[in-house]
């Protein structure tokens, strides 16, 4: 049975593409995804080391799609991080301060690391929260 | 900053947060061009890292790759890593001037010896001394000097990596590049006019994280950004397979984006990082905007002939020869390459001495 990625990548109008990529990108998600299902681990793609035309990072993020996180955190500057339409596919978007991408990855995950509470801040919060109650 | 504070230390004083420090190893990563998989590698590593010492020296060159690398949009991973190293003598930023300068370069070399980086931009003239000169030392005995103690020399621009523009026909100054006259210290050729900002500071990560130099090609350039070409990467690269060609810079192959080898383009000869990493932010880079590649990461690029000059004429019809490239993929491409190389040289050695005679003529 086709799964509902598949039956998008059909949809995907391949005519106008320049560099062929966001077909192969997609299956390299699909990939990843199963990879995931099947606990072998998380992958993340950059989308910075490929060569893709004007207006098929677009093509790509239009296919994926929009779910129901959109995370923004501020840390060296935004970060907005996005549960696509495929759950488990998340887009990371790093900015500097002046609003300028520093870093697109696609984190195919149960959630991406940067969201979780790191192990150094928590241990410190419970230190000050312990001492604030002393 | 204190030397012997690590790199972790002096992130968290300027505080950037643990998720910011993550967030660095990510961008740091992707600019290393190492797979996203690396981070945790690079973010242990960076913890723990020293600040190296960083000597830069500037020859005959034109500022540009300065400018490329401090007018890269602040502040960024480029700017953090930049400000993570000590920078203590670059006679364009620094503060100092005359003596007090050369007495900071001084310093820095006995304190440092054997340990610190020596960044040079600039070709180095060979024949009159005179013709380059910094507080009266002459380049090449500032190179030299400065080379002993280096722990490894990074050669920032096509002047400082090939002789670039200085060293172009008729090199009245003899100008040489830092690999011709420095043959004991490892080097690092960053070439480009000017070189991709974040080449520049990938390097730099790069010697951070790991304390090592990043694995190099035949002409001493990172392979990370270095190792294939712009035509490989281009994304105009399938119209070239489909022998669909701009003729001039206003046809409809031009409107349609169509490959621009007819036009000059130097692409197919050239290594550089362009087509990935990009100019401006990741904006675009010069195929993207319409124009051939100059092909400036590469020896000799200004006395290959024209810039709008093809590089070579395929002895098959162009669509013909390229319905064998798409049927035979890469390895079509790497005998076109190979044949383009052999013409570039070809129009190098045949390329005659510009005379004033000549300029004048041209009034």
């Amino acid at each position: 049975m086709q799964t509902e990625l598949e039956t998008a990548m059909l949809n995907v109008e391949l005519g106008d593409e320049l560099t062929y990529n966001v077909k192969p990108l997609l299956h390299e998600i699909r990939h990843a995804l199963a990879k995931l299902l099947n606990d072998e681990g998380p992958t993340v793609i950059d989308l910075r080391s490929l060569p893709l035309a004007p207006g098929e990072e677009e093509k790509l993020l239009n296919t994926l799609g929009h779910g129901e996180v959109h995370a923004s955190l501020n840390a060296l500057g935004p970060t907005e991080v996005v549960e696509t339409g495929y759950p488990g596919v998340w887009v990371v978007l790093h900015y500097n301060t002046d609003r300028e991408v520093i870093g697109k990855f696609i984190e195919v995950c149960d959630i991406p690391d940067l969201l979780r509470s790191q192990q150094d801040d928590i241990r410190e919060g419970l230190e000050q929260l312990q001492s604030g109650l002393a | 900053m204190s030397k012997d504070e690590t790199l972790g230390e002096a992130l968290r004083r300027q505080g950037v947060t643990r998720r910011g420090f993550l967030k660095f190893c990510a961008a740091t990563a992707s600019m290393m061009a190492l797979p996203p998989s690396m981070v945790p590698v690079i973010a242990a590593a960076l913890e723990s890292a020293r600040r190296p010492s960083v000597i830069w020296l500037s020859f005959q060159e034109c500022t540009g790759c300065t400018e490329s690398l401090t007018r890269s949009h602040s502040p960024t991973v480029e700017g953090l890593i930049f400000d993570s190293i000590s920078l203590d003598y670059h006679h364009t930023l620094q503060a100092a001037s005359g003596s007090a300068a050369e007495a900071a370069r001084e310093t820095a070399m006995e304190e440092n010896h054997g340990k610190y980086i020596l960044v040079v931009d600039g070709s180095i003239p060979t024949d009159n001394p005179g013709y380059s000169t910094i507080a009266g030392i002459s380049n090449r005995d500032m190179l030299e000097e400065a080379a002993k103690g280096a722990a490894a020399i990074v050669s920032v621009g096509t002047c400082a990596a090939f002789g670039g523009i200085p060293a172009a026909k008729p090199n009245p100054t003899g100008a040489v590049s830092v690999s011709d006259l420095v043959h004991d210290k490892p080097i690092i050729n960053v070439p480009g006019c000017p070189p991709i900002p974040v080449v520049i500071t990938g390097v730099l990560a790069h010697y951070l994280t790991f304390g090592t130099i990043p694995e190099l090609d035949d002409l001493k350039r990172p392979k990370a950004y270095y190792g294939k070409s712009i035509h490989d990467r281009c994304y105009r690269r399938p119209f070239y397979d489909k022998g669909l060609f701009a003729e001039t810079f206003d046809d409809e192959g031009a409107r349609k984006g169509w490959c621009l080898y007819k036009l000059g383009c130097k692409g197919p000869t050239t290594y550089n990082a362009c087509a990935t990493v990009k100019w401006n932010e990741g904006t675009s880079f010069p195929i993207e905007s319409g124009h051939p590649c100059l092909g400036c990461s590469e020896p000799g690029f200004w006395d290959g002939g024209s810039f709008y000059s093809a590089i070579s004429t395929p002895t098959e019809d162009i669509p013909k020869a390229a319905v064998y490239a798409v049927g035979a993929g890469a390895a079509a491409g790497v005998a076109l390459g190979a044949m383009n190389r052999a013409k570039k040289q070809k129009s190098v050695d045949a390329h005659e001495k510009v005379t004033i005679d000549d300029l004048d003529k041209e009034k």
